[in-house]
């Protein structure tokens, strides 16, 4: 064999083996990715249903009920705007608390509630859960724009 | 005065750091001796400068001085001292100090064993990485100051999070450390190489040893980590490919990548611009770890520093750092040359795939992890990557690349032929297929899956085996323990790193076909049956620790009826910062551990009533972490070996009498 | 063909670059606000601490001040807080709290336990006076002059930076104004 020819051996054997990955990491992308949605967008039916996604809010206070003798839970994450029920069969993390930050994902039932498969647990207790913070944001700017049209309206 | 003190020996060590990366550059350009020598005696003042500063910060700590702002923010005079201790470290500004502490060390590391380098290249090296302090420092005092004082001070500190009070965290970040900053001694003999524009054998031999050092640190580092989740987070996984662990681990499997090229390069001369480049990524992908944790960009459960303008500030640094050493690549690699050719069946070409798919297994790896931030920044989106996405990817990738493992350290170098392999390797193949196809059932259950993942471990084994085997076989010694000694450290080193991958791939594949998790409740007095064992639960007591009080249950467990141990899981609240923590009881054997750990109580008795708990059968779990151990250890022993200890007056007169 | 060979890690380094920096300086608080410049609008609203006492914004006229618009529910006022409390131990301008869209005794609880920063606090809790203000998210921050006007609007947390760099510059060159 040649050298030009081992060479492009070589070459066709390296984007035979980048092809492959790239194959691989397309198709995980495409069945793993989780997106995110807020309670206002599960609200308004834009989330999937039965395709798992992550929900961040605030537990709702008060919201917080377990079945006695039993390890399931059902709660209510809130944007502040929108509430979204959450049925979860599990122990809960140990910062898990009423008015504060929580991330679940799992997906939605034809009842319009969510079934978490994981409640995400943070390591620090001032620490908002990005998602969650994000949600509360885009539920606040929603109410204040909505308020100012109201208010310029009559 | 303390911590006054020890910030003025960070601003002198700020200086000397400008001199040591200043000055001997020019002495190397002009070949000037006297420029060049300050190198030496400027590394060892700033190392010493970094280590009174350290030491002022930690007697701060120890004395619980709370008129220093990080004193009172993670330290309690409730905590114990080796905790109080231990927290000089577990903030963003203490651990970035110990970052720097780890960089002069390595810097005085490399002036003291490097006495037979020539004086040009110890002058870069030592140079490029004064510079790189230079960065630290820069950043430590100007934007995350550990000896700010409060004024006036707290009459209590809050409290280090209790999540950190625990004697794996003590040793993780520093072990960490080690390995990340370790890569910079590969990264600035690289950059020292490509400014010299000597790159051969010999360079690739003076940086084996460093590189294979900072691997192994990184190693211990990352398992330690992942040990730590496990038996502290409660939840009893042991890898969450959270960000924070991805940070850790690209750099890792560059390192790794690193080790194998720069054999390569020592042995045969070739995948010299090839391995520059794996050493500048290695390097450039530690100091992206730090940017992705410090800066608080990818806000996972690890980051505790969230603050933009330190963001700004690293990530200038590093297009500063990884920006300049990819220009130098782009403009002087090309100068460096060739080497040796080799058949498409060789060692080389074994390695060569070694190294292109760990790079593409990392590459996607930072996919996974930067993916998130680019959709956000693109306003498209809150998504996130979850392990689903890299277990699908990870797993195919490393399948081959352990399967190659067992074959490339028998090919020989420049040409192997497949015959002879296959004649040296046919037995440790048919013996892992069938052990491996058997033993899944001897288990107690068969899944292909499972099958698989023995085969992978005890292929590497029986080919390992049979590589001893036949080397001892043939060595020309008279005796075992001739033979024995006849081999090298590096290659004892190899065969112990390789085998612990082996039992790793054990420990994975065995706790995650056989684990048994289940969560349930239960009342006092109450058994419940979880794989072989049956738990009791007997109720909790309340218990009292120095600064926290809470519950520990008691749950006795007992196999074929006979009580083996009984287990004592606490929740406790932490009374600085009222923060709830769940500790796991952890009851570790050889072949497995079992693991409870309590939820809270769910009855209307209170403590007193059923309680939930978590209760996991985790077989094999530790040899996950075992194997890592082997690696780091054959890290060390590899490091040992007498080449990398030769004078270089008799590595000529050895390659000279190899030419004759 | 060598040398784009060798380019190649430089250029997707130099992409990535850019995009780690557009992730680190993207700031949702750049809204700008109509109401810098203008006088500050008029509120008269009860007190949390004695709701019967009530206060206007004529009544700050003569002094810099700020108005920091916050909520027990709002998580990110819990971040800005430990600022605020320090900045009130300086004593350098009067803080006024607008309790927003809240109820009275989660308020009052939540200054108990994070400390209480206001010179006055004062209740909004139908949120009217906040829209005036054009409140766009809590929490937000205003800076008022001598003469009644609004001179700058901080949206979202108050960052160190933000307080060193711009507000209290600010603050001390419209009181020697």
């Amino acid at each position: 064999m040649k050298a030009r020819h081992r060479r492009f051996a070589w070459i066709g054997a390296g984007v035979a083996v980048l092809g492959v990955a790239v194959a691989l990491v397309l198709n995980a992308f495409q069945s793993n990715l989780v997106f995110f949605f807020t309670p206002t967008q599960v609200a308004q039916k834009e989330a999937p249903q039965g395709r798992p996604f992550r929900i961040g809010g605030l537990v709702e206070e008060g919201s917080l009920k377990r079945t006695p003798n039993s390890v399931d839970v059902t709660f209510v994450v809130t944007d502040t705007a929108q509430r979204v029920p959450v049925v979860y069969s599990g122990l809960l993390p140990d910062l898990f608390k009423e008015g504060k930050g929580v991330v679940a994902q799992g997906s939605l039932g034809s009842d319009g509630k969510f079934r978490a498969t994981e409640v995400l647990a943070k390591h620090d207790e001032n620490y908002m859960p990005p998602e969650a913070a994000h949600a509360i944001d885009q539920a606040q700017k929603g109410q204040g724009v909505s308020l100012s049209t109201l208010k310029e309206s009559p | 005065m303390i911590p006054e003190l020890g910030h003025f020996a960070l601003i002198l060590a700020l200086l000397v750091a400008i001199a040591q990366g200043v000055l001997p550059m020019i002495g190397a350009q002009r070949r000037d001796a006297a420029l060049m020598a300050i190198a030496r005696p400027a590394a060892h003042a700033q190392f010493l400068l970094v280590a009174f500063a350290f030491g002022c910060l930690a007697w701060s700590f120890a004395t619980a001085d709370f008129s220093v702002e990080l004193v009172a923010q993670h330290a309690n005079s409730q905590l114990p001292l080796h905790y109080r201790l231990a927290a000089t470290w577990g903030s963003h500004e203490g651990s970035l100090l110990l970052w720097v502490l780890m960089l002069t060390g390595w810097a005085t590391a490399v002036s003291l064993r490097s006495r037979n380098l020539p004086a040009a290249l110890l002058a870069r090296v030592l140079a490029v990485m004064g510079l790189v302090s230079v960065g630290f420092l820069l950043f430590l005092l100007f934007t995350s100051n550990p000896f700010l004082r409060l004024i006036p001070a707290a009459p209590e500190g809050r409290d280090l999070n209790p999540l950190l009070q625990d004697p794996g965290m003590v040793i993780h970040p520093p072990m960490l450390y080690m390995g990340y900053v370790g890569f910079s001694v590969a990264f600035a003999f690289s950059i020292a190489a490509l400014l010299g524009g000597k790159l051969d054998a010999t360079w690739a031999r003076w940086s084996r040893p460093w590189t294979t050092a900072a691997w192994s640190f990184l190693s211990i580092g990352i398992a330690l980590g992942s040990w730590w989740a496990y038996y502290e987070l409660g939840w009893g996984g042991w890898w969450f490919w959270d960000p924070v662990e991805n940070a850790s681990f690209m750099p890792w499997l560059i390192g790794t990548a690193l080790l194998h090229s720069l054999a390569v390069t020592e042995k045969r001369g070739t995948f010299k611009s090839w391995t520059v480049l794996l050493a500048i990524i290695a390097f450039s992908l530690s100091l992206l770890g730090t940017f992705l944790v410090r800066s608080g960009v990818l806000t996972s459960v690890h980051a505790f520093a969230t603050d933009p303008t330190r963001g700004v500030f690293i990530l200038v640094f590093l297009a500063i750092v990884i920006g300049g050493s990819l220009t130098l690549y782009a403009v002087r690699a090309g100068a460096v040359g060739g080497g040796a050719g080799f058949a498409p069946v060789s060692r080389e070409s074994l390695l060569l795939a070694n190294n292109v798919l760990l790079v593409v297994a990392c590459a996607s790896v930072l996919l996974g992890t930067l993916y998130p931030l680019f959709l956000d920044a693109l306003n498209l989106g809150k998504i996130s990557v979850g392990p689903p996405y890299f277990d699908a990817v990870f797993v195919p990738l490393m399948a081959p690349l352990v399967f190659l493992m067992g074959v490339g350290p028998v090919a020989s170098w420049r040409r192997a032929e497949l015959p002879d392999l296959w004649t040296r390797l046919r037995w440790a193949l048919a013996v892992a297929v069938v052990t491996s196809l058997l033993l899944p059932f001897a288990l107690g259950r068969w899944s292909p899956l499972i099958a698989f993942g023995l085969f992978l471990a005890l292929w590497v084994i029986a080919a390992t085996a049979a590589l001893v085997i036949q080397r001892l076989r043939q060595s020309p010694q008279p005796g075992l323990f001739a033979k024995l000694a006849a081999n090298s450290a590096a290659w004892y080193g190899m065969i112990l790193a390789h085998l612990g991958i082996a039992v790793f791939i054990i420990g994975v594949t065995l706790v995650k076909g056989y684990e048994i998790e289940q969560n349930l409740t239960m009342t006092p007095g109450q058994t419940v049956r979880v794989g072989d064992y049956d738990f009791t639960f007997r109720g909790v007591t309340p218990v009292n620790g120095p600064n926290y009080s809470g519950f520990a249950g008691a749950i006795e467990m007992r196999r074929d009826g006979k009580l083996r141990e009984v287990l004592r899981p606490e929740k406790r609240i932490y009374n600085a910062s009222g923060m709830p923590m769940t500790e796991a009881a952890i009851d570790t054997g050889f072949f497995g551990d079992r693991y409870v750990s309590l939820g809270e109580p769910v009855s209307e008795k209170g403590h007193e009533g059923a309680w939930v708990m978590r209760v996991y059968i985790k077989p094999f779990v530790d040899w996950i972490w075992g194997g890592c151990l082997l690696m780091a250890l054959g890290g060390f022993i590899a490091m040992t070996d007498r080449r990398y200890r030769l004078k270089v007056k008799d590595r000529i007169a050895a390659m000279a009498g190899a030419a004759a | 063909m060598k040398a784009l060979r060798l380019l190649l890690p430089l250029a997707v380094f130099a992409i990535l670059v850019v995009f780690l920096w557009v992730g680190l300086s993207r700031d949702p608080r750049e809204v700008p606000s109509p109401l810098i410049g203008k006088p500050a609008p008029e509120f008269r609203l009860p007190q949390l601490h004695a709701m019967d006492k009530q206060l206007s914004t004529s009544e700050m006229k003569g002094q810099v001040w700020l108005l920091n618009v916050w909520a027990s529910w709002c998580v990110s006022c819990r971040i800005e807080h430990p600022l605020l409390v320090e900045l009130a131990r300086t004593k350098v301008v009067p803080v006024i709290g607008l309790n927003y869209k809240d109820k009275n005794d989660l308020g009052i609880a939540w200054l108990q336990r994070y400390g209480d920063p206001y010179s006055i606090s004062i209740v909004d809790a139908d949120g009217r006076v906040g829209i005036d203000w054009g409140v766009y998210g809590v929490p937000e921050t205003f800076v008022v002059d001598k003469s009644g006007m609004i001179r700058y609007k901080h949206i979202g947390p108050l960052t160190t930076e933000a307080l060193e760099r711009k507000i209290l510059p600010l603050v001390r060159e419209l009181q020697n104004a």
